[in-house]
């Protein structure tokens, strides 16, 4: 098994650099929440809004991640530290699968149950709380789950700017030609995907047959 | 403008709705709703008759004229506090698919921040006075049938006791044995409660059987108002096609239902 010589002979650095990535994906996809949510419940009901809103988050994706990591450079504060650029280039990346999938869960709601949950005499506040938010969940759970197996893949790009992460592994082995080096970062990385994608997508159905 | 101190619950004085580059859905209605008694609003599809009622709960604001509730005009109610005046009721139910029966009908009195106990008493107390089976509480919408799922709807808009209740066509989506049911209980139900309630309905024998009063509409304006009775009697030829659609022609007084009391209004 010469592809684990490496994972087994540095168990201890495959750890650092799994949790590394880990802590580097979890943040961006946290930040992408924290902005996505709100944001979305603003432009659900507004699709002229929202049409601009997704558009512009959209082409951020035209631009590759590996320039996008370079054009932080220049940016004040960000620039300074490799995982900053790094957390926002992925949180920008992340941010259009939990928008889009916030807007059409809200939008998606039976109209009926709306309307009916405002002619009752519910607030804005407590129709979004009790009736919107919940019921748009598992949709927007989806979203999470694309947003996350996205950046634990550009998260190993991320090591180029010196961010960190498995992907140093590979870049590594890329200029070593050590296939073992390439896999021992690529195969945690892999693994780390599956992992989130599969728990996601079962919390995902739960969450989907209460609707 | 002044007080209103007539016995109306709601009064439409010349009120019209007409959306920027729509069609006008209401035409400069004046129609007063007397307490404690049913009005039946029936008309086609597109008649404007939902659209009446949610100018009502302001779902809608009138584009021309005004409306009072309980003698102050609409626009000067706190929209949330004058819907929870009214309950409301509407055809595709809209219950809380993710709340069960229980949680549904509790609504409200959630929101309004009552003890649990008290939401439990009152919830067990709604589903008993509409028909339902307390072991249906823990229930979701989707394990109920068709008129159990009107039944809670029901009692939701009941909740908080609201002294008026507005119903849009609550009953149509049922098959007719299970809406005939419904409709007898409810009208039973009405009179025990003594409620303001406004029905809206394109069903002329709903209409005749639940209203004290029948508010005909057709193409955004009011096309008559009558009692049941005098329904059935009119000349007017859009009353006399109604009757006629519903095979009333020449039954007169046979199996066509007439409400107790009816001769009132004009």
């Amino acid at each position: 098994m010469n592809l684990l010589d490496y994972l087994i002979a540095h168990p201890h650095e495959v750890l650092t650099l799994s949790l590394e990535h880990i802590s580097l994906a979890g943040l961006s996809v946290g930040i992408a929440i924290v902005v996505g949510l709100p944001l979305g419940v603003a432009i659900a009901r507004r699709p002229a809004l929202a049409r601009i809103v997704l558009g512009t988050v959209n082409s951020i994706h035209v631009v590759p991640s590996l320039a996008l990591f370079g054009f932080l450079f220049a940016v004040p504060w960000i620039g300074d530290r490799a995982p900053r650029m790094a957390v926002l280039a992925l949180s920008l990346y992340t941010l259009l699968p939990i928008l889009r999938n916030v807007c059409a869960g809200i939008s998606g709601v039976d109209p009926a149950v709306v309307e009916a949950g405002r002619g009752l005499g519910l607030t804005a506040g407590q129709l979004l709380m009790r009736v919107e938010l919940p019921l748009a969940l598992g949709v927007i759970v989806a979203g999470i789950r694309v947003a996350v197996v996205l950046a634990i893949g550009i998260t190993t790009i991320a090591a180029a700017i010196g961010a960190g992460g498995l992907g140093e592994l590979i870049f590594r082995g890329l200029a070593m030609v050590n296939d073992s080096l390439i896999f021992a970062g690529a195969l945690p990385a892999a693994l780390l995907a599956l992992l989130a994608d599969s728990s996601l997508g079962w919390l995902e159905g739960r969450l989907r047959e209460r609707v | 403008m002044g007080v209103a101190t007539t016995d109306a619950a709601i009064v439409f004085r010349g009120a019209s709705y007409h959306p920027a580059g729509g069609p006008l859905l209401v035409d400069s209605l004046t129609l007063e709703i007397p307490r404690g008694r049913t009005l039946v609003l029936l008309g086609r599809s597109g008649s404007g008759k939902t659209t009446t009622l949610k100018l009502m709960n302001r779902l809608l604001d009138p584009t021309a004229g005004e409306l009072l509730v309980e003698g102050r005009p609409a626009n000067e109610w706190d929209p949330i506090r004058l819907r929870r005046h009214m309950g409301y009721a509407i055809q595709d139910v809209g219950l809380f698919p993710h709340y069960t029966v229980e949680r549904n009908i509790g609504i409200l009195p959630a929101v309004e921040g009552w003890p649990s106990v008290r939401i439990r008493e009152r919830v067990r107390e709604l589903m008993a006075l509409v028909g339902l089976d307390a072991s249906l509480a823990s229930r979701y919408p989707r394990e109920l049938s068709g008129g159990q799922r009107q039944r809670v709807g029901v009692a939701r808009a009941l909740a908080l006791d609201p002294p008026i209740l507005l119903m849009d066509e609550p009953f149509g989506a049922l098959d007719p044995l299970t809406r005939a049911e419904l409709q007898g209980e409810f009208g039973r139900l009405q009179k025990r409660l003594g409620k303001t309630v406004v029905f809206v309905t394109h069903d002329l024998r709903e209409a005749l059987l639940l209203g004290a009063q029948v508010a005909l509409l057709e193409s955004g304006h009011l096309a008559g108002l009558y009692t049941p009775a005098e329904f059935l009697s009119t000349p007017d030829p859009l009353a006399a096609a109604y009757r006629s659609a519903f095979g009333a022609e020449n039954e007169h007084s046979g199996d066509m239902p007439r409400a107790p009391g009816a001769g009132g209004g004009r």
